[in-house]
């Protein structure tokens, strides 16, 4: 079965976020929006919900604190106790606090490469990844808008140019 | 929506600018050929990092005998090095993630190339611990893993490990934060590319960016959430640095002041490196209407706060060390005994470059000229090198038995290293300023409505 969208072209922001909430409120569906820079409030307009990245961060640093715990208790206390400047490995938390900067450090570094990793995943970016965006000015100056076409077509391509698309353009997709 | 900025801020972009045009002038100096200026300086850089090639195999084949190295000053310009290099990367950081906390703009015509010179001078601070075990194919040894002498595992204890650990973390941190913010300009450059061959690296480094709604959401909280690791995480690593002297014996290192003295003194010797990189690139890539003399202003002021709290450090050191009554304390790096003994020129080339000239900032007029902040910058940048090696050098050269006392002479090899990884630093910084967009123009367009000469104009005048 082939879908039909429109590609509705916008070249400034304002008008953009105009068009966004006047296309929802026209009970269009917005499958996309592809711009070249971030643009404050559109996934609000857009009505899309809130990325829970910055929670992953914080379970992939405590990750990395439980990980450096074990690590330097099983090295320095279980494995091989030593008795260095006059300090006995009796129990990890005896020698805590000389710990203390690994313990930050791998939690740092578990929390940012995990992050990273996971939005690279979940945003499916990453080496030899074939760009998606459909017009290759969405990286410079344009801003563009997917619209998917439940009814006239030519109705819809009209209304968008109302919103203040300067261009618009029918896309079949599968 | 509202672009509302204070007209008594400065714009942040000068010109009447469009978001093509902001694409055009970042992508001008990649697209564009090298002018002789670039060859010319990129062949002294070379020139320089072959040297300290050469310097550093003569030093892995023969030992490191071959430094000015003596019994009692173990540690000289190998270590000075070490910490000069991380201080000098600490304003890149600082740039990109502190300023980005504190809601900043004007980080965002600078954050770029003063990443890059993190990372570049984290290369060359990495390379002096690696070539100063000597035996260097033994560096694995500094990691953690099960290893074929039974269960010797490395000692957490030591500030030389965390080190190992801290050092590591923040150049991988560091890397990914700068390329996570390069994907959208890369891609930038990508879709206007011309030359197949262009086209093709740029896709593949771009990794696939499409500039979805969903993935700028994602790309400002990884941004933001990144900062603040990144914050703490700048601090840790000079206190950690600063550490592996505060946790000695040795009279002038045992001092519980180095952690904060260590950071202000990176964050102020780095923000002279990017005033150096800065003042030059703007000129050669024309990006003088995205980086102003509004943004050199602003990076001096940095130097002058973060001067100060050096200059207090070194006076309480001085002042703490004399009123104690020791003995050793005259001889400590900051002491009467060192302004006047054989270390004199190393002690006042401290005070003067760091603590008396940067003063001249106070003045309106000269911290915003650019010829003045780029000559303050080299001066700076000096006095640093001077600090650490008065820090490792005088300290070490007067120890608790007399007999002991004694100066180090650098030999050629020393010297070598060291211009090898400034030429090598360059090469690096160089080859960058060809490639990469070297403003993060997708941020710079975010702030062009309300920080953009035209527009400001525009709405001023309403």
């Amino acid at each position: 079965m082939s879908n039909k969208v429109i590609h509705a072209i916008y070249d400034d922001d304002d008008i953009l976020l105009k068009a966004v909430k006047e296309v929802r409120e026209a009970e269009h569906h917005i499958e996309e929006v592809f711009t070249p820079f971030p643009v404050h409030g559109l996934e609000k307009a857009m009505g899309i919900a809130n990325t829970r990245i910055a929670i992953t961060a914080f379970i992939f640093g405590l990750t990395g604190l439980g990980f450096a715990v074990w690590m330097m208790n099983y090295m320095m206390i279980v494995d091989w106790p030593q008795n260095i400047g006059g300090k006995p490995s009796f129990s990890y938390a005896e020698n805590m606090p000389a710990f203390v900067p690994i313990m930050f450090e791998l939690t740092v570094f578990f929390s940012a490469h995990l992050m990273v990793i996971t939005f690279y995943l979940r945003s499916k970016i990453g080496p030899f990844v074939k760009a998606q965006n459909p017009d290759p000015r969405t990286t410079d100056n344009m801003f563009l808008m997917e619209v998917s076409v439940d009814g006239d077509e030519i109705e819809l391509s009209d209304f968008l140019t109302k919103t203040g698309a300067i261009e618009t353009k029918i896309v079949e997709t599968n | 929506m509202s672009h509302y900025e204070a007209s008594i801020r400065e714009p942040l972009i000068l010109g009447d600018k469009s978001y093509h045009d902001i694409s055009n002038d970042i992508a001008a100096p990649i697209e564009g050929k090298a002018n002789k200026w670039w060859w010319s300086v990129f062949i002294i850089a070379l020139i320089a990092f072959l040297w300290g090639v050469g310097a550093i195999i003569y030093t892995i084949g023969t030992g490191i005998g071959v430094w000015g190295l003596n019994n009692k000053i173990n540690w000289a310009w190998d270590i000075t090095n070490f910490v000069w290099w991380i201080g000098i990367g600490h304003a890149g950081t600082l740039i990109s993630a502190v300023l980005l906390l504190f809601r900043q703009k004007w980080r965002m015509g600078i954050n770029r190339s003063a990443e890059a010179m993190t990372i570049f001078a984290v290369f060359q601070a990495g390379l002096f611990p690696i070539i100063h075990m000597g035996r260097v194919w033994n560096g694995y040894w500094t990691m953690p893993i099960p290893n074929q002498f039974g269960t010797l595992w490395t000692n957490f204890n030591s500030p030389l490990l965390w080190d190992v650990f801290a050092i590591s973390t923040y150049l991988s941190v560091s890397i990914v934060f700068w390329y996570t913010g390069l994907l959208p300009d890369f891609a930038m450059i990508r879709d206007r590319a011309t030359k197949p061959f262009q086209k093709k690296i740029y896709s593949l480094v771009s990794f696939g960016w499409s500039g979805r709604a969903k993935d700028w959401q994602r790309f400002e909280e990884v941004s933001l959430v990144l900062a603040g690791l990144a914050t703490p995480l700048v601090l840790s690593v000079h206190t950690i640095v600063s550490f592996d002297f505060a946790t000695s014996v040795i009279p002038g290192w045992h001092s519980t002041v180095y952690p904060p003295y260590f950071v202000a003194g990176a964050v102020f010797s780095g923000f002279a490196m990017v005033q150096t990189l800065l003042i030059i690139m703007r000129k050669v890539s024309n990006l003088e209407e995205y980086i102003t003399r509004g943004h050199i202003e602003n990076m001096n002021k940095v130097i002058l706060v973060t001067g100060g709290i050096v200059m207090v450090a070194y006076l309480s050191e001085f002042f703490v060390g004399w009123y104690s009554g020791s003995s050793y304390e005259d001889f400590t790096y900051l002491s009467v005994g060192a302004a006047t003994g054989p270390y004199w020129w190393a002690f006042w080339a401290l005070i003067l470059c760091n603590g008396v000239f940067p003063q001249l900032l106070w003045i309106k007029k000269l911290r915003r000229n650019f010829t003045f902040s780029f000559i303050m910058a080299a001066i700076i940048n000096t006095g640093m090198w001077f600090e650490r090696f008065d820090i490792i050098v005088i300290n070490l050269s007067r120890g608790h038995l007399p007999s002991t006392w004694t100066q180090f002479e650098p030999t050629f090899v020393d010297i070598g290293i060291f211009v090898g990884t400034i030429g090598f630093f360059f090469v690096l910084f160089l080859l960058y300023a060809r490639t990469f967009p070297a403003v993060a123009q997708a941020e710079v367009k975010s702030i062009l409505k309300s920080s953009g000469d035209s527009f400001k104009r525009a709405r001023d005048s309403k």
